[in-house]
């Protein structure tokens, strides 16, 4: 775990409490660099890092091109696992990496919330 | 038969909060007129908001007019009044056999032969759909609300523009394209309904869906099979089928995102029926 400013952990701490949540990650949208992290052992932060900021741009464009707006969530489903994202106003995405079973809506919420003390 | 509808519209007019819109309704839905079928559910649906029987009645006309959308909230609706509706149950088995996704409605089937073991139709749709998605057209077949027309029974290839027919939104909200961005069926319009998106959109989603199967190994969380987002305009999901062929759902934020899902599933089993009568 990386030392981060304590509002930073304030805002991870929102979204790992939430049952089925494996970790929670603070990315800079901009470069996919890891700003704050709580991950379980084994997932190798900087590169999930790198990948969602590459997601989450792109995603963004398609979204722009269909006329939608900027994204404000979403949400990778696999078979094993999923992972949420939510984009704070800062540029900072608020990633959590969670259990297939995991309750969505409460991750999403807590996302936003996460987004709002980081923003 | 003439005078049947005569005489219940007679009972109906005097006493328009009687239950005899049901048998109305039904009567003139065999008689395939669905429209007059369609004011006198919809009417009788507005005085008994929470009789499910009624719902059922209007899910039966609906699938007749090949709206299936809004069939499976009304039957899903009928449900959730009345677990155990059997109309109920038996349609939404109807629908999932529609879509492709024989699991699904092997479940509604069993559920409903808990209710009513002795209803040969269930018996006949589970054995069916027992014996594997070969069977699920017969199965289809049994628990249909009305017999399909002639004209219609004869089986024929499905052509591009109707792989999502029936769907809603089928003309301006669904994609299907492959792994390069390459469109395969469905169109999109920007929210305004004046500029068509389709090919940039299209483009820009062949790199996320890379990306999603690069991160999800990296995770080791298997294979991808949906990505949704919330945009502030509107929602979309994407679904991964099977051959790196991708299918795209758009809805404006009326829709909810567990809704879309929902509609992306259904969808998904059209273009999965689609695709294999292609391959």
């Amino acid at each position: 775990m990386s030392a981060a400013p304590a509002g930073y952990g304030q805002a991870l701490d929102l979204v790992t409490r939430v049952r089925g949540v494996r970790g929670a990650m603070l990315v800079s949208a901009d470069d996919g660099i890891v700003v704050a992290e709580q991950l379980m052992e084994g997932i190798k932060g900087a590169a999930v890092a790198a990948l969602a900021g590459s997601v989450a741009s792109r995603l963004g464009r398609a979204l722009e091109a269909a006329g939608l707006g900027a994204g404000v969530f979403w949400h990778l489903q696999a078979e094993q696992g999923a992972l949420l994202v939510v984009g704070a106003p800062s540029g900072i995405l608020v990633v959590a990496v969670a259990e297939p079973d995991v309750n969505v809506g409460l991750v999403r919420l807590e996302l936003l919330r996460a987004a709002e003390v980081v923003a | 038969m003439a005078d049947d509808v005569k005489a219940l519209s007679t009972q109906l007019a005097q006493d328009p909060d009687s239950l005899v819109f049901l048998r109305l309704g039904e009567l003139l839905r065999q008689r395939r007129q669905l429209d007059a079928a369609h004011r006198v559910a919809l009417t009788g649906l507005e005085r008994h908001p929470h009789l499910a029987d009624a719902h059922d009645l209007y899910a039966r006309i609906l699938a007749d007019k090949r709206d299936y959308e809004r069939a499976f909230d009304e039957w899903d609706m009928a449900r959730r009044i009345a677990p155990d509706h059997v109309g109920a149950l038996k349609g939404l088995a109807f629908l999932y056999f529609k879509v492709g996704d024989v699991q699904q409605a092997a479940v509604h089937l069993e559920a409903a032969q808990r209710v009513a073991p002795d209803d040969p139709g269930i018996a006949q749709a589970l054995a069916l759909a027992r014996g594997g998605s070969g069977q699920a057209a017969a199965a289809e077949q049994a628990l249909a609300p009305s017999p399909p027309p002639v004209a219609a029974s004869a089986p024929e290839p499905l052509e591009e523009k109707q792989v999502f027919a029936g769907l809603e939104g089928a003309h301006e909200g669904l994609l299907l394209l492959d792994a390069s961005g390459r469109v395969l069926g469905g169109a999109l319009k920007d929210p305004g309904g004046a500029r068509d998106v389709t090919d940039a959109v299209a483009a820009y989603l062949a790199g996320v869906s890379q990306e999603a199967a690069r991160t999800a190994k990296l995770l080791t969380l298997g294979g991808w099979t949906a990505l949704a987002a919330e945009g502030k305009q509107g929602h979309v999901h994407l679904t991964a089928l099977a051959g790196d062929v991708l299918l795209l759902v758009v809805r404006d934020r009326s829709v909810p995102m567990g809704r879309l899902a929902v509609i992306a599933q259904r969808a998904a089993g059209a273009a999965r029926r689609w695709l294999e009568q292609q391959r």
